[in-house]
């Protein structure tokens, strides 16, 4: 089943010269997809796109057969920086996404609330964002995503500002949570491994204008193995994919 | 526990103790009788002529802290509401703002006269006084805090389908509310002297009035009690600003405490 489909996307700013050509992406239910890229190489505006901030010149936007483009609301996103309102609670916080789609209060905070343990971020619901650790603010991020739509979500480098250890324990968390709640995702990175780690597949995104190059399949049993970076299964995955950037 | 006392001594005891200086050098000043009393009366004599007028004192504070209300309520309402508006139409913002600012270059003490000659001696020209006062640190204050809202985070919120209002009430006026208690705190101090101010121009009632008086008087230990008297009110305010603004932004308190990196 196909949950998010991005049919000949083509975007530009000024109409001149384009972002994004011909861009074509799906998303099957449940799946977790890379997109890989150089900075700069148009995939946040991609995420733009997608999300419906911004109107593509060409091209739709297809959430379970129906065209969402350039409407918001519909898609869940989520950035490096966590974007917590430093003058709401977490479960405040959390609870954002329920509460603009008009969920009384204290329904918003019960729900959001339910799922504080799954998410790992049990008896933080009074806290404000600026007591919680860098990585704990990720993960109330991400259940404000998860929130905001169980139909989909775009990640953009939603662990990239974190630690070395702090992301490798964010990655574990990651797909344990992600094999719980069956999140349709696509994800942005410029970090091979963690596309390795994480995805199902990756889309390798580059030139200019932003084209998807290629495609590769992860095929790998989830959960990852236990050390599964430092296998050789791993290593072959990670030299296909440089031979395929350069 | 030991960090709490050096708190205390910090903010409470040292200010206490250079206060008390002060006041010993004066005492001892005008006792040694180096000072004439006329010309700088002692603390004492301070005291005892604001304890003999306290009656009629209280009586012109209440007028002056009403004109001061009043003008705050509305000056509040008219900074709010042009700051909004100025948040929201940037065309009205360029218009508006070189003359916000070029209204603020004419001092208070060259406009009272002018607005007591236009709107007579009752507490209109003081208020509306006030009110010009009290607007500008307003307004400024809460435009620079709407404005200084991360644009990745209005984005976040309209990719959640957050109308425009909605983007106002949850992410831009709480981001802006330090803003706005700077510039309520610069506010309300200044609105007690520009009262005072304005008194003193004409009007036959508040500390102004009073203070006008007693000069002619030649009476300065009254002088020295009300000026005392109206630091002592502007400082209540300035306390109460502070109580209003901890209440309202209890997160402040955490995040001064620990700012963690994003």
């Amino acid at each position: 089943m196909t949950a998010l489909e991005v049919k000949n996307v083509t975007f530009s700013y000024d109409n001149v010269t384009p972002v994004l050509e011909n861009i074509n992406i799906t998303l099957n239910k449940g799946e977790l997809v890379c997109l890989l890229g150089v900075s700069g190489g148009g995939k946040t505006t991609l995420f733009n796109v997608i999300a419906g901030l911004n109107r593509p010149q060409q091209g739709q936007v297809l959430l379970n057969g129906e065209d969402i483009t350039g409407s918001t609301g519909k898609i869940s996103y989520m950035l490096q920086k966590d974007m917590l309102l430093p003058f709401r609670t977490v479960v405040d916080n959390v609870a954002l996404p329920l509460i603009l789609r008009g969920v009384p209060k204290r329904r918003a905070r019960q729900t959001a609330g339910s799922h504080f343990a799954q998410f790992g971020i049990e008896g933080t619901q009074k806290q404000y964002p600026a007591e919680l650790s860098g990585g704990m603010r990720q993960r109330a991020a991400m259940l404000r995503t998860y929130l905001f739509s169980g139909e989909a979500a775009l990640l953009d480098e939603p662990f990239s500002a974190l630690d070395t250890l702090t992301k490798s324990e964010m990655h574990r968390w990651y797909l344990r949570v992600m094999d719980e709640i069956k999140l349709s995702t696509i994800f942005i990175t410029h970090d091979i491994d963690e596309a390795i780690l994480l995805s199902d597949r990756i889309y390798l995104l580059g030139g200019k204008p932003g084209t998807i190059t290629d495609e590769i399949v992860i095929r790998e049993p989830k959960p990852r193995q236990e050390d599964f970076n430092l296998t050789e299964d791993f290593l072959r995955y990670k030299k296909l994919i440089i031979s395929k950037i350069r | 526990m030991n960090e709490k006392l050096r708190s205390i001594i910090n903010k409470t005891l040292l200010p206490v103790a250079a206060l008390l200086i002060v006041l010993g050098v004066w005492y001892v000043v005008c006792e040694s009788g180096s000072v004439p009393q006329f010309l700088l009366p002692s603390p004492q004599a301070v005291w005892q002529a604001f304890l003999k007028d306290r009656q009629l004192l209280m009586k012109h504070a209440r007028v002056t802290l009403t004109e001061t209300f009043i003008g705050l309520f509305f000056g509040i309402i008219i900074g709010f509401l042009s700051a909004v508006v100025m948040d929201r139409f940037s065309i009205v913002r360029k218009m508006l703002y070189p003359l916000i600012i070029i209204t603020q270059t004419i001092p208070t003490v060259a406009i009272a006269p002018l607005l007591v000659l236009w709107l007579g001696y009752k507490m209109l020209p003081k208020i509306v006084l006030i009110v010009l006062i009290v607007f500008f640190p307003i307004a400024i204050g809460l435009l620079e805090g709407f404005q200084s809202v991360d644009a990745d985070t209005v984005n976040l919120m309209r990719s959640m389908g957050a109308k425009r209002l909605q983007i106002f009430r949850i992410v831009k006026m709480p981001s802006a509310l330090g803003h706005f208690f700077s510039g309520l705190k610069i506010s309300v101090s200044y609105a007690v002297v520009g009262a005072v101010l304005a008194e003193w121009l004409g009007g036959t009632e508040g500390l102004g009035c009073y203070m006008t008086r007693v000069r002619k008087a030649y009476a300065y230990d009254k002088m020295f009690a009300v000026i005392i008297l109206i630091s002592v009110i502007s400082l209540l305010m300035i306390w109460l600003t502070d109580m209003l603004q901890k209440s309202l932004m209890p997160w402040e308190k955490v995040n001064k405490k620990r700012r963690l990196p994003t």
